[in-house]
């Protein structure tokens, strides 16, 4: 071993100087078996592999280039951008706020073989920083007057009990949905007294839990609330209550993909329309490609498909104008645009360490304010719709924080002296998608777009009625007409005879 | 011959690299691992369509066989009325009761087996009832809606949840006694609906795994049923849950957590 060593730095100190690989090589060879721990101070080998290496390396790229561009491969000499959506499919729903991914959940709960429909969902936000889903109070209640509202909250609460039997993924965390079962408080003064009763007497045989409560029931059941003016109360003893939106859309959302429905981030910019000879209207449109653009970039993939469905919430008046619908004479069908525009509602977060506690319900006063319990620290969330005439703008989302000092607190206060020394400590604001019309869901289909459907509209209440909603558009899409609940009077035809459906509030 | 086993091999080694890997992670996150069976179903779902759907079948099996367990006693009711029904659901569940005015608790062995005396008494209703340790749910519920119940004991039921407490507003009235410790699935939100339960004297909310400071519910419970005696056991009121020690610099901290909660 020792002679080995001495015989190795002979050799190298006589052939150091020539450097020719070639020997040093036939050298390494020579004592390679009995001194695999030395280490060789040269460069030339290294730089020969190297050589080697790249031009393997080489050859490798133009093989795999080569592959790639024979005929039947997917490689073009432009970039592709990955995340464009595909060329086709059979449903693409614009809007991935809770509706749009409710639709999109049902539609494939309900196709019988496996990949019978393809959808696509289309959100132009992927943070959801205007969704109108995320920004609202999370509310839900059956204390409607209208029967198709109830039923909607009705099974839209029973989905909600089952969450996790309907968008329980396999394999991942339950869905928590943080619901507060705390029921809604409304509260009429006396001219409206006798509208609550009707409205109690219409939800008692829906089918909703409601319990109507005099002044002096009130308070004793809530001694924190000052009774004067009201003349009676409803209250909602169960499936009444509040929830944490994001969770719901996220699981909706979860559950869709994992069922095989596509999301795609982008905006939809226009649309190619095939005009069809029709009987029935002189002008009869129908949509075969939407074009969808890539958020920051100039890149647009029209999709071919066979259905819209459009659920852009408050935006969706604004993609029916870039449809080119409702732009005819007034009176006419083809005047017949979508009454749904935006409003920016204002939510108030207060903190009131001496206000009511844990049996805070979700409380509706005559004078238009409403408050709910936020949490366990003495948090509420407060807000009020302004008149008709004092909308603010609705470009942005800011806050108008002196909207909260006139017409918010003053009422606030009255109902329960312990908000006279509250501190706000956050506001938000959202839109609604507002129905300027009768203020309820426009659903199904235009009488001039013939596969374009409507889930919009909702008014503040698309979360919750999100649900039940998506079943029933699924149904309609898919059914070809309402199975489990008849919503046919939700649809555009009330629009067209103008005879509206409108809530018969108390507030 | 081997061609078609060459697959099964290949998941076979990856299986079992995930399985280490994946033992490795959670050991080191501090969260429980799922036993090695729910890591080998995982790895096998994740592979093959068949087993997702059979798990899927067995889930929606398990919920049907609860369905039918809590479904409404109507052919009972119809002939024997509202609340031999319910007695009947409740021994059906091998739960116990009590008539009202009486002394004696008719309940189900280990079995299931019960003896049938309790159809004779028409005219009785059901004062006490133990469902601990049972699968009644939210619509189990459903069949004791008639009666003046005083006492309802649903400790360690596990498919209690904020609804069935939120249903509980059925038994306002009446109700003075409710245990609904041990169960899993309770959080705040229910609690909330037990407000509707105004004439309760007794509650116990001990050991519920999944109450956020325990120890700031139990006072706000208190504060919402002033006439009633709240027991909460097993949780550790210690100041030093909330995030190690609570000195003059955590005290912000501290605060803020219970605000949020």
């Amino acid at each position: 071993m020792s002679t080995l060593l001495k015989m190795r730095v002979t050799v190298r100190t006589v052939y150091g100087l020539l450097n020719s690989f070639r020997v040093i090589r036939s050298h390494e060879c020579t004592c390679a078996h009995g001194c695999n721990a030395s280490r060789s101070f040269t460069t030339g080998r290294i730089l020969h592999n190297k050589f080697y290496k790249d031009l393997e390396n080489q050859f490798n790229a133009v093989r795999d280039k080569v592959v790639d561009a024979l005929p039947g491969s997917q490689w073009s000499p432009f970039e592709i951008n990955p995340n464009l959506p595909p060329e086709r499919a059979d449903i693409v729903i614009i809007g991935g706020g809770v509706i749009g991914w409710s639709i999109a959940y049902w539609l494939k709960k309900k196709e019988r073989v496996r990949d019978g429909v393809k959808v696509i969902v289309v959100e132009k936000d992927p943070t959801y920083s205007q969704a109108s889903t995320v920004l609202s109070a999370g509310g839900i209640r059956q204390q409607f007057s209208l029967t198709e509202n109830i039923q909607l909250s009705l099974a839209s609460a029973d989905f909600l009990r089952n969450v996790n039997d309907h968008l329980g993924v396999l394999n991942q965390e339950a869905v928590d949905l943080q619901f507060n079962h705390s029921g809604y408080l409304f509260l009429a003064k006396e001219s409206v007294a006798h509208i609550m009763e009707e409205n109690y007497s219409t939800q008692r045989l829906a089918g909703a839990k409601v319990a109507l409560l005099s002044p002096m029931q009130l308070k004793e059941k809530f001694p924190w609330i000052n009774t004067e003016g009201v003349a009676l109360a409803s209250y909602g003893l169960e499936n009444e209550g509040w929830f944490d939106p994001w969770t719901l859309l996220n699981a909706f959302r979860k559950k869709a993909i994992s069922m095989g429905v596509i999301q795609s981030i982008g905006e939809v910019t226009g649309w190619l329309k095939a005009k069809r000879i029709s009987l029935r209207f002189s002008s009869d449109e129908h949509f075969s490609n939407v074009d969808i653009r890539m958020p920051n970039s100039l890149e647009y993939q029209p999709v071919e498909c066979a259905i819209v469905v459009n659920a852009a919430g408050a935006f969706s008046a604004k993609l029916v104008d870039m449809m080119g619908i409702g732009t005819g004479a007034k009176d006419t069908l083809s005047g017949l645009s979508l009454p749904v525009e935006p409003r920016k509602r204002f939510i108030y977060v207060v903190n009131c360490p001496d206000g009511p506690g844990l049996d805070c319900p979700f409380l509706v006063d005559y004078s238009g304010i409403y408050f709910r319990r936020e949490g366990l620290g003495g948090n509420y969330i407060a807000g009020t719709s302004p008149e008709e005439d004092m909308e603010p703008d609705v470009r942005n989302l800011d806050v108008d924080h002196e909207f909260f000092n006139e017409k918010v607190w003053p009422s606030l206060a009255h109902r329960v002296p312990a908000f006279e020394c509250l501190k706000v400590t956050s506001a938000w604001a959202g839109y609604y998608d507002y129905n300027t019309f009768d203020q309820n869901a426009v659903l199904g289909i235009h009488p001039l777009a013939q596969n374009m459907y409507f889930a919009t509209g909702f008014s503040g209440h698309g979360l919750q009625h999100s649900p039940a909603a998506g079943r029933a558009v699924a149904e309609l899409i898919l059914d070809g007409r309402y199975q489990t609940l008849d919503l046919t009077g939700l649809g555009f035809q009330r629009i067209m005879s103008k005879e509206p459906m409108l809530e018969k509030n108390i507030v | 011959m081997a061609a078609p086993l060459m697959p099964l091999q290949r998941f076979c080694k990856l299986a079992s690299l995930h399985l280490c890997v994946r033992r490795r992670l959670w050991s080191s996150s501090g969260a429980t691992p799922p036993s090695l069976y729910k890591r080998l179903l995982l790895a096998l779902t994740q592979r093959f369509y068949d087993v997702e759907i059979l798990l899927n079948w067995r889930t929606q099996l398990k919920s049907k066989a609860l369905h039918k367990k809590n479904a409404y006693y109507h052919f009972t009711q119809e002939h024997y009325g509202d609340n031999i029904a319910s007695a009947y659901f409740v021994l059906n569940m091998q739960g116990a009761f009590r008539y009202a005015g009486q002394s004696e608790w008719f309940r189900s062995d280990s079995s299931g087996t019960f003896s049938w005396d309790f159809v004779n008494q028409k005219d009785s209703v059901l004062e006490e009832v133990d469902l601990s340790h049972t699968v009644i749910n939210q619509i189990g519920l459903g069949n004791l809606v008639g009666n003046p119940l005083h006492t309802l004991l649903l400790r360690g039921c596990h498919e209690v949840d904020d609804w069935a407490l939120a249903r509980l507003h059925v038994f306002q009235d009446t109700l003075e006694e409710l245990d609904i410790s041990c169960c899993p699935h309770i959080t705040i939100g229910g609690l909330a609906a037990l407000r509707n339960l105004k004439g309760l004297r007794r509650l116990n909310v001990s050991s519920l795994p999944r109450l956020c400071s325990p120890g700031l519910v139990i006072i706000l419970l208190e504060e919402m049923l002033p006439l009633c005696q709240v027991t909460a056991t097993g949780y550790d009121l210690s100041l030093t849950q909330l995030g190690g020690n609570v000195d003059e610099e955590d005290h912000g901290e501290v605060k803020l957590s219970l605000g949020q909660g």
